[in-house]
């Protein structure tokens, strides 16, 4: 038999059977579906993740003062129990590293901000004007910290877009004078809004020069020093030079935590892409019970047709061509189950995508290839033993069967 | 020269207990182009020899020579050639696949064999003119009465010009009148050298074949080809 005939054959023989074909097709699909949701769910969620990280900055290194994890026991750190300050000297004297691009000093503390008789808490992040690219903050209004001496703070500040929003309303921001704690300062700039995001949130936040936060919260060492690498092979590097020029300012003693956010974001990227992986697995169960489903409607089918199969071998068709007709009924199935489930999957993905618009639910590659490959191969297989099953029977038995 | 050459043909069959004998110490020939009618009560054995002469059964004991050549140690695959190629059936339930049209069915042993879409075309547009079905190739067997689905039947097993065809009570599901009609098709084709062997119930469609096989307990009690 050609194998276009088998096609042909095969096609008939499963729309001559609508509902039982239906069942097969729909379970299929469901297998298939599951898995490109709810790889696009997972994959969704790591993408996200990591947009969020990347848009903390690019090949960011972040010092924090005082050592956590590994390294061993510190006489200097025993007897003073207290971390050495992280200085704005020490954040000045990392630009002589040569894997350095920029960084920002970053000094936090919470105050009241007040205009016009109203009065708000908020975030004060102390920085610099680098602090702008490092971030990859943009501005809607007016513009950033001076570039000035950084122990100079200037009465300036860049207000996020819902203080801005909630202290001038329509009015103009820029240019105006606000109190923050005891200070009087001038509103210079006012960020773009953001959304939501990792760490703090930008829209509620408000900027001073890294000295003027300094002296608001009174005190004399940074939350954290933001640096830039030069690239993204840089990274170690400006890490090494980092830990090697902050040691020596502290006399040796290495009394900061550098972290990378290439570590950190790896983590992320590795356990969200395994849970990728084991809802992926999940959905996958669903498959083998779909080819499980196929192989009984095949048996039905073989059993349904037991008097045809017996006629066909009595017009000369050999247990081969019978094994690959019913074969390709099965697979047929399956394919048509695969490619419905395929464009139901993307249809929920495509619904998920809309529903919630900052998440990239697209499923993987990877797992639409494996999706449909493992539909497909269920199918086959379990189509194989109802196709043996017809290949097998005695043809005057089965001619008897009516 | 015979173009079936039966031997010594045994076929038991075990039936929990006792064992049928079906077919026992069977010797039969039958020349090419002959009009043979099988006959006798039921039980007699009759649809088992049909089925050993068209290879869908193997004898337990003999030997069955088709054309002259021994069929009986032919593998499976060997067999289902030679079904296809040498032998016509036509049933009395006729057999027709359900969701395929007159045509599809008549084309049928064709797609089986793998013959070119475009050469079945004209075998079974020629079919369908001498069976006189012209207007029901695309009837499906339901939309068809029992007289237009033997003919079908009856194209679908001259359709790859086999030597021989085997029609185990053809009529019986007919009318007296359809089932003239069917016996006259088969006849025609013997007419045109081709082998039939046919089993009937019917005395007188029985008579009109040119030779009387009447079987009982698997035995063949009268042959009117040999002098008795
Ligand atoms: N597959 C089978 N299993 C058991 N017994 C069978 C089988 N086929 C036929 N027989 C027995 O063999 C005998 C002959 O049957 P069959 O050839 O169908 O008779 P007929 O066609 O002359 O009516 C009967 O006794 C029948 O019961
Ligand atoms: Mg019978």
């Amino acid at each position: 038999m050609r194998p276009a005939d088998i096609l042909r054959f095969a096609r008939v023989a499963a729309t001559g059977y609508p509902l039982r074909t239906a069942l097969s097709v729909l379970a299929m699909s469901i297998g298939v579906a599951a898995v490109v949701v709810l790889t696009a769910l997972g994959d969704g969620a790591r993408r996200y993740v990591v947009g969020q990280f990347a848009s903390l900055g690019t090949n960011l290194v972040i010092v924090l003062p005082g050592k956590t994890g590994t390294g061993g026991f510190n006489p200097a750190t025993a007897i003073t129990s207290t971390p050495r300050d992280l200085t704005i000297d020490d954040a000045a004297a990392l630009l002589r590293a040569p894997a350095v691009k920029r960084l920002a000093p970053l000094a936090v503390g919470t105050s009241e901000i007040s205009y016009g008789g109203k009065l708000r808490e908020g975030l004060v992040a102390g920085s610099t004007a680098q602090f702008l690219e490092v971030r990859n903050f943009e501005l809607a209004q007016g513009r950033f910290l001076p570039d000035e001496d950084w122990h100079r703070g200037s009465a300036v500040a860049v207000i996020g877009a819902k203080i801005r929003e909630e202290i001038f309303g329509p009015n103009a921001a820029v240019g105006q004078l606000v109190r923050i704690g005891d200070r009087r300062v001038r509103i210079v700039g006012v960020l773009k809004s953001s959304g939501q995001g990792l760490g703090m949130n930008t829209d509620e936040l408000v900027i001073v020069p890294v000295a003027l936060a300094q002296a608001m919260f009174n005190s004399n060492t940074l939350f954290r020093i933001l640096v830039e690498a030069k690239s993204r092979e840089a990274i170690p590097a400006a890490k090494a030079e980092v830990l090697e020029i902050l040691k020596t300012r502290h006399q040796g003693e290495e009394d900061v935590t550098v972290i990378t956010q290439d570590a950190v974001l790896a983590t992320f990227d590795k356990l969200l892409g395994a849970l990728t992986l084991g809802v992926a697995g999940i959905a996958a169960i669903s498959l083998a019970v779909a080819g499980i489903l196929v192989m009984n409607v095949m048996l039905v089918a073989v059993t349904q047709r037991t008097a045809e199969i017996g006629l066909l071998k009595a017009l000369g068709a050999t247990g081969r061509t019978i094994r690959l007709a019913f074969l390709a009924e099965a697979a047929m199935l399956s394919t048509v189950g695969a490619g419905v489930g395929y464009l139901l999957g993307h249809l929920g993905a495509f619904g998920v995508r809309l529903a919630f618009p900052v998440f990239p639910a697209y499923p993987p590659h990877w797992a639409v290839v494996a999706g449909l490959t493992t539909a497909l191969a269920t199918g086959l297989l379990f189509g194989v033993m109802p196709a043996r099953r017809a290949a097998r029977l005695d043809p005057v038995q089965a001619l008897m069967k009516h | 020269m015979p173009l079936i050459e039966l031997r010594g043909i045994e076929r038991v069959f075990q039936l929990g207990d006792s064992t049928v004998h079906a077919l026992s110490r069977l010797d039969l020939a039958i020349d090419v182009g002959e009009y043979v009618a099988v006959m006798g009560p039921s039980g007699s054995g009759k649809s088992t020899l049909l089925n050993l002469l068209g290879l869908l059964d193997r004898p337990d004991a003999g030997a069955y020579r088709l054309e002259g050549r021994d069929v009986t140690t032919l593998s499976p695959e060997e067999q289902a050639e030679v079904r296809s190629r040498r032998i016509g059936f036509v049933f009395q339930s006729f057999h027709l696949v359900p969701r395929l049209s007159a045509a599809e069915n008549i084309a049928l042993p064709m797609t089986l064999a793998g013959v070119p879409a475009k050469e079945r075309a004209g075998r079974v547009a020629r079919a369908l003119q001498d069976f006189a079905l012209e207007n029901r190739a695309d009837h499906r067997p339901d939309q068809l009465s029992g007289g237009q689905r033997q003919r079908v039947a009856i194209a679908r097993a001259t359709i790859m010009n086999p030597a021989l065809i085997l029609a185990d009570e053809p009529t019986g599901n007919l009318d007296r009148h359809t089932g003239d009609e069917v016996v006259r098709l088969l006849e025609a084709l013997n007419g045109r050298g081709v082998t039939i062997v046919v089993v009937t119930h019917d005395p007188t469609l029985g008579a009109r074949a040119r030779r009387q096989l009447v079987m009982e307990d698997g035995r063949l009690q009268h042959d009117s080809g040999k002098p008795a």
